[in-house]
C-alpha cells in the first residue's frame, strides 16, 4: 500500500446547478470568476464547481445565488474537481452520481416554482406535500388471479 | 441552526433547501470529504480505512455485508448527530449505483428510532405539489428554529 497524500487538504467543494431561462452556466462563471478571490471555479454543463475555503466558497455562493434565487441550486461535493477516482476521463462515462442529479434536475422547476410562489403564500395555511401513501401489499385474491391466469 | 440528516444523502433539492433555510444539511459529501482529505494509507475509492467497517459493526451485525458496515460507518455517525431529518421516500435514485437498499432501510429505521422530528415526503411532480413541498420544508424547519 502507498502513502495517501490529499489533494486540496482543507478545502470545500460545492456544486452550483443553474436551471434558470434566463442564465447560463457561462453567465455564472463569469460573475463567480469576476468575485472570486483564488477559489478553484470550474465551469460544467449544468453550472459550476467552486472549490477554497469554507469561507471564500460560501461567499462566492451568497453572490451566485443573488443573480437567480430561484433558479440556483448548491450543494455539498466530496471530491475536489478531476479527483483522478471520479472523474469521467479516468473512468469512461458519466460518474454514478450524475444520474441522481440528472433525475433531480428534471423536477427542479416544480421546486423553483414552490420557491417563487413561498411570499405569495398565507403564512398560516397548512401545507399538504406530496406524501408517501399507505403501502400497498398484494392481496391473497389478486395473487390467485396471478397463479391461476399462468400459462401452462 | 439545526443539523438535519437528509435521505437520499446525496440529493440536490434537500440539500439544498436546508441551507437555503438557515439550517445544516448532513449529507453524504461531508462525510465522504473528511475520508479523502485524512492521510493515510492509499485506499481508493473512497478512503474507506479498515477501521471503518468495524465503526460499521455498531449498526448492522457482522453477517451483514460489509458494503453496508462500510456505508454505516459514513451515515451512523450522522444519524446520531442529527436533530431532524428529512426523507424523500419515491427516491429510486438511492438504489442501484448510488446506494444500497439494505443500507437504505437501516437508515430509515434508525432515523426513525431516534426521538427526533422527521418529515416524510415525495418527490413533487407538479408545479402545485412543488409549492407545498417547499411551503413544508420552510414550516418544518421554521418549527426546528422554534424548538431550540
Amino acid at each position: 500500500m502507498n502513502e495517501y497524500i490529499p489533494r486540496y487538504q482543507g478545502t470545500v467543494t460545492k456544486y452550483v446547478f443553474v436551471e434558470s431561462p434566463e442564465m447560463t452556466p457561462q453567465d455564472l462563471a463569469v460573475r463567480a470568476y469576476e468575485i472570486s478571490e483564488g477559489a478553484m471555479i470550474k465551469e460544467t454543463c449544468f453550472g459550476l464547481q467552486v472549490t477554497g475555503t469554507a469561507y471564500e466558497v460560501e461567499k462566492i455562493i451568497g453572490a451566485l445565488r443573488e443573480l437567480d434565487p430561484d433558479h440556483i441550486f448548491v450543494k455539498d461535493r466530496g471530491f475536489p474537481p478531476g479527483d483522478p477516482r471520479r472523474c469521467r476521463a479516468n473512468l469512461g462515462g458519466a460518474r454514478p452520481g450524475y444520474f441522481g442529479h440528472e433525475f433531480e434536475i428534471s423536477l427542479i422547476r416544480h421546486v423553483s416554482y414552490g420557491l417563487h410562489a413561498l411570499p405569495l403564500r398565507d403564512e398560516q395555511s397548512v401545507p399538504h406535500p406530496p406524501s408517501p401513501g399507505p403501502e400497498t401489499r398484494l392481496g391473497i385474491d389478486k395473487l390467485k388471479q396471478l397463479v391461476e391466469a399462468q400459462e401452462p | 441552526m439545526a443539523k438535519v440528516f437528509i435521505y437520499p444523502a446525496t440529493s440536490l433539492i434537500l440539500s439544498d433547501l436546508v441551507a437555503r433555510f438557515g439550517h445544516t444539511p448532513l449529507s453524504a459529501a461531508q462525510s465522504i470529504r473528511e475520508h479523502i482529505q485524512t492521510a493515510g494509507l492509499e485506499s481508493p475509492p473512497l478512503q474507506i480505512s479498515p477501521e471503518d467497517p468495524k465503526k460499521g459493526l455498531k449498526y448492522a451485525a457482522v453477517e451483514v455485508p460489509s458494503g453496508v458496515r462500510g456505508r454505516m460507518s459514513l451515515y451512523g455517525p450522522m444519524i446520531e448527530d442529527a436533530e431532524a431529518g428529512i426523507i424523500i421516500h419515491d427516491a429510486d435514485l438511492a438504489f442501484g449505483c448510488m446506494g444500497c437498499a439494505r443500507t437504505n432501510e437501516l437508515i430509515i429505521f434508525l432515523l426513525k428510532k431516534r426521538d427526533i422530528p422527521v418529515l416524510e415526503l415525495n418527490y413533487p411532480k407538479t408545479d402545485s405539489e412543488g409549492a407545498e413541498f417547499v411551503a413544508a420544508i420552510r414550516d418544518f424547519l421554521k418549527g426546528l428554529g422554534r424548538s431550540k
